[in-house]
């Protein structure tokens, strides 16, 4: 059994092994980019899975549109994870070791060394070998005696090449780990808020449009900030290639909550704002339309709501605007009169005949095309309301009936056949704001960049070795040998050792 | 910010002289290539080499031997070097090209993928042009070239941008240490891409004579092409990987999170992975030589299916170009 599992373990932490399990990583990373992902494009990824039959599913079955959170993959980097332990440990205490022994022994015959030169010089073996240590500044050195007078200088240098290589791989080990931990505590929500001075505040899952949260968060813990909308700035090129989107916005955390106190800040794509640890992120604009319709007993009521681009653009949006008639208690009477606006709004109007398009996608002459319904808009069903439409089934059952369609430009209204008046008032932007929380992130970049450091030390630096034999010959001189030894698999050692070597073949001249 | 139409114009004619003095040094390696009288002559260079190296002193060692005849400018000698001048020219037309480019727009030159292939191409020559000041490896331009014109070619048609300014997202100076960093790294992993290639045909030449017969003899032999792959590799490899994290700080600022598996991100990631395979293979006992070339060339073929494939063919938020 034990044997069993050291052999396991050997096995897992073989550098082959290691090899074997990155390309696995490789290959098993590659569906990600071929086919849709669920966690990117919800909708798409649908549409293919119905598109591909029975060898959709079977792909969505075995995870092929979840590929990073899947089994498979999730398997390979652990073990990944574990080899890269297993074969860290050993080279942790390898390092440790090498860093208090002394430079191996000189070998016995240095003209085998891939690098080799010889030279005979006057001084004594011992002022050779001291010139060399003195030259050799920065390298490790020891020197020995031999039989017959001779000395020797073993020396090495480049440590920090594997010491780099750990702190790479180390690094590598603790990004793994923060990424892991952000998945835990990390949450993402996306919201859309009117550029007329409407708030939002990250109080609760509630007030988002769409929320994702990390595996440990239930929302009920949110950090607490606001922050309000006041204008949404667009400038365009002349082809309506957008220029630049400002969001001019004010924002409140920690002690301003209860102070009360704004701080204003320009929001920008590339320029989130950063606060209480939580990212505030612009992620598209739009336009809300305002309505007012006054009913037939003079009361009237106006609301902007978003409508959503149909085209990025020209910003022609769609949308559906809901009006529940004033001061009507009787609940039958009510689903008889409710009032939806849809249709489309253009922010620089084009018409084809009556249809409406749009040319541009800033405001320059903005219209809506609109249906005005009337009936049961199904507020009161309990069911889930989409506010970009009505429940097109009450539609088909006759509940909800067209009662106008026209054209309206700013100001235009329309009079329906019960006196209701319909008037299209302007329209307001709304900025897609996205709220990230990744309390790791940080840990991440750190990493990363230890990663960067450890990967440039251990590629750039040469571990090497230099040998110095300095022996006595029968006219009283010195024959000086050196030997030199690469031991990493990079060539590039030769000049350094020609360049060395000459120096310690040239006499001293004396002072 | 408008554009200014002239020095775009002027970018555009460079770009194509530059392709086209690229097609005409593609032509003088390969004359060189085909012309040059291998077997002996590789093998004279190889004894001159070994007796290059520091001379042992001491050992008087007299000066006779193998002194070579001064060289003949013979044919194939003249094709490359004219080559080389070529090369030089393509590089000064290519490089007035982006400058102009970037000129014209007042922007880094790199905002779509027909800048940033252009760009790419440009360091890869670069490299190549390096290598040569370096190494005797003249002979085998013809296969550095041709990817590069090939690409380049692909480049100007498939991914041609009218000169124009970026959308808002691209508007940060992420956009010129990201992308930099990215143009820098493929276009030097071009060059150990095809010695990898190469090596794969010198190598199975060493162990079959009969295979690639014509072609492998005049090719570097097998070792030095695999320490050439290795070195520029391992140059390029740390870039590469300072790219993609800045790719992932650009990322967290622009799109709310520094990593979302977008198709661009994937791809570089495998490309990474495989890099880092190679870079181990070549410490793992029977993984070097062959298997190793074989994951470089891999590695590579995975960064141009992420400049073209993903780009074209499959969207996500790296689709900047249409
Ligand atoms: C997540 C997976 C891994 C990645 C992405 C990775 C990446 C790298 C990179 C980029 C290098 C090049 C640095 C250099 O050559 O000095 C390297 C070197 C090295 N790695 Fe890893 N590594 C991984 C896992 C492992 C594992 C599991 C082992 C042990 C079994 C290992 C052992 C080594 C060794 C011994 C070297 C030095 C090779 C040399 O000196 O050329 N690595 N690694």
């Amino acid at each position: 059994m034990t044997a069993f599992l050291r052999n396991t373990w050997r096995g897992l932490t073989s550098m082959r092994t290691a090899l074997i399990l990155l390309f696995l990583l490789a290959l098993a990373a590659m569906p990600g980019a071929l086919l849709p992902q669920r966690s990117l494009n919800p909708p798409r990824t649908a549409d293919y899975i119905a598109a591909h039959g029975w060898w959709g599913t079977l792909l969505d079955r075995l995870e092929f549109f979840d590929v990073y959170s899947s089994v498979w993959f999730s398997a390979i980097y652990l073990m990944l994870f574990i080899s890269l332990v297993g074969c860290l440990l050993p080279r942790t205490v390898d390092y440790a070791r090498s860093m208090r022994a002394q430079p191996v022994l000189t070998p016995r015959n240095l003209a085998r060394m891939p690098h080799h030169a010889q030279a005979t010089l006057p001084e004594e073996p011992a002022a050779v070998i001291a010139d060399a240590k003195a030259r050799l500044s920065g390298w490790r050195t020891v020197e020995r005696d031999e039989d017959g007078g001779g000395k020797t200088l073993s020396a090495e240098k480049g440590y920090l090449r594997e010491l780099g290589n750990l702190v790479f791989h180390f690094a590598m080990l603790g990004l793994i780990v923060a990424l892991a931990l952000g998945k835990m505590f990390n949450y993402e929500g996306q919201v859309i808020v009117l550029a007329d001075g409407s708030e939002f505040c990250n109080s609760g899952t509630a007030g988002y449009d769409t929320f994702r949260p990390g595996l440990r968060v239930d929302g009920t813990d949110l950090t607490p900030f606001c922050v309000r909308v006041d204008d949404l700035d667009v400038s365009y090129f002349p082809d309506g290639q957008a220029e630049q989107f400002t969001v001019r916005m004010d924002y409140q955390a920690g002690a301003d909550l209860d102070a009360g106190t704004w701080r204003p800040y320009d929001l920008r794509v590339n320029e989130p704002l950063r606060v209480v640890g939580d990212r505030v992120y612009l992620l598209g604009h739009g336009y809300a339309p305002t309505f007012t319709v006054t009913f037939p007993n003079g009361e009237s009521r106006t609301q902007t709501i978003q409508w959503r681009t149909v085209d990025p653009q020209t910003l022609l949006s769609q949308g559906a605007t809901k009006f529940d008639p004033p001061g009507t208690t009787d609940a039958e009477q009510r689903r008889k009169s409710q009032i939806a606006i849809t249709g489309l709004f253009a922010p620089t109007a084009q018409y084809d005949g009556t249809l409406l398009t749009s040319g541009h996608p800033d405001l320059q002459d903005p219209a809506v095309a609109v249906d005005v319904l009337r009936g049961d808009l199904g507020i009161d069903s309990g069911r889930g309301q989409s506010i970009f439409e009505v429940d097109q089934s009450l539609v088909d059952q006759g509940r909800l009936v067209r009662v106008a369609r026209q054209n309206l430009e700013v100001g235009g209204q329309l009079r329906l056949d019960d006196g209701t008046t319909v008037r299209f008032d302007g329209v307001e932007r709304w900025a897609y704001l996205q709220v990230s929380h990744d309390p790791t992130q940080v840990w991440v970049l750190v990493f990363a960049v230890a990663m960067i450091l450890g990967l440039g030390t251990s590629l750039t630096i040469k571990r090497r070795r230099l040998w110095v034999r300095a022996t006595p010959d029968d006219a009283g001189r010195t024959v000086v040998s050196v030997g030199g030894l690469a031991r990493t698999d990079q060539a590039g050692y030769g000049e350094e050792f020609s360049r060395i070597a000459a120096a310690l073949r040239t006499p001293r001249r004396e002072p | 910010m408008a554009v200014n139409e002239t020095l775009a114009t002027y970018s555009d004619w460079c770009f194509r002289a530059a392709v086209l003095v690229y097609v005409f040094a593609m032509v003088g390696y390969a004359v060189e290539q085909a012309f040059t009288r291998t077997a002996k002559k590789s093998e004279a260079a190889r004894e001159l080499v070994g007796a290059g190296g520091p001379v042992p002193a001491g050992t008087d060692t007299p000066a006779y031997g193998r002194v070579e005849a001064a060289p003949r400018r013979d044919r194939a000698e003249r094709a490359g070097r004219a080559a080389v001048a070529l090369t030089v020219l393509g590089v000064a037309l290519h490089l007035a090209s982006l400058v102009l480019r970037g000129v014209a727009t007042q922007r880094a030159p790199w905002g779509n993928m027909y800048e940033y292939s252009m760009a790419t191409m440009l360091i890869a020559v670069i490299t190549w042009l390096v290598l040569m000041r370096k190494f005797d490896v003249r002979r085998m331009g013809v296969f550095v070239l041709t990817p590069v014109v090939i690409l380049m070619f692909l480049g100007g048609t498939v991914l041609y941008t009218d000169a124009g300014p970026v959308q808002p997202a691209l508007r940060s100076y992420w956009l010129v240490v990201h992308v930099s960093a990215a143009i820098i790294s493929s276009g030097l992993f071009l060059v150990p891409g095809v010695f990898s290639v190469l090596y794969l045909i010198k190598a199975a030449h060493d162990r079959n004579p009969a295979k690639f017969a014509r072609l492998a003899p005049k090719l570097a032999d097998a070792d030095t092409l695999d320490r050439l792959a290795y070195r520029t590799t391992i140059f390029a490899f740390p870039i590469y990987t300072f790219g993609i994290i800045c790719g992932a700080i650009w990322a967290e600022a622009a799109w709310g999170r520094f990593w979302g598996w977008d198709p661009k991100e994937t791809v570089a990631f495998v490309a990474w992975v495989v890099y880092a395979g190679y870079l181990h293979s070549r410490a793992t006992a029977g993984w070097r030589g062959t298997r190793a070339a074989i994951v470089n060339t891999t590695a590579f073929a995975m960064v141009v299916f992420n400049l073209f494939f993903i780009n074209l063919v499959i969207s996500g938020l790296h689709s900047y170009a249409s």
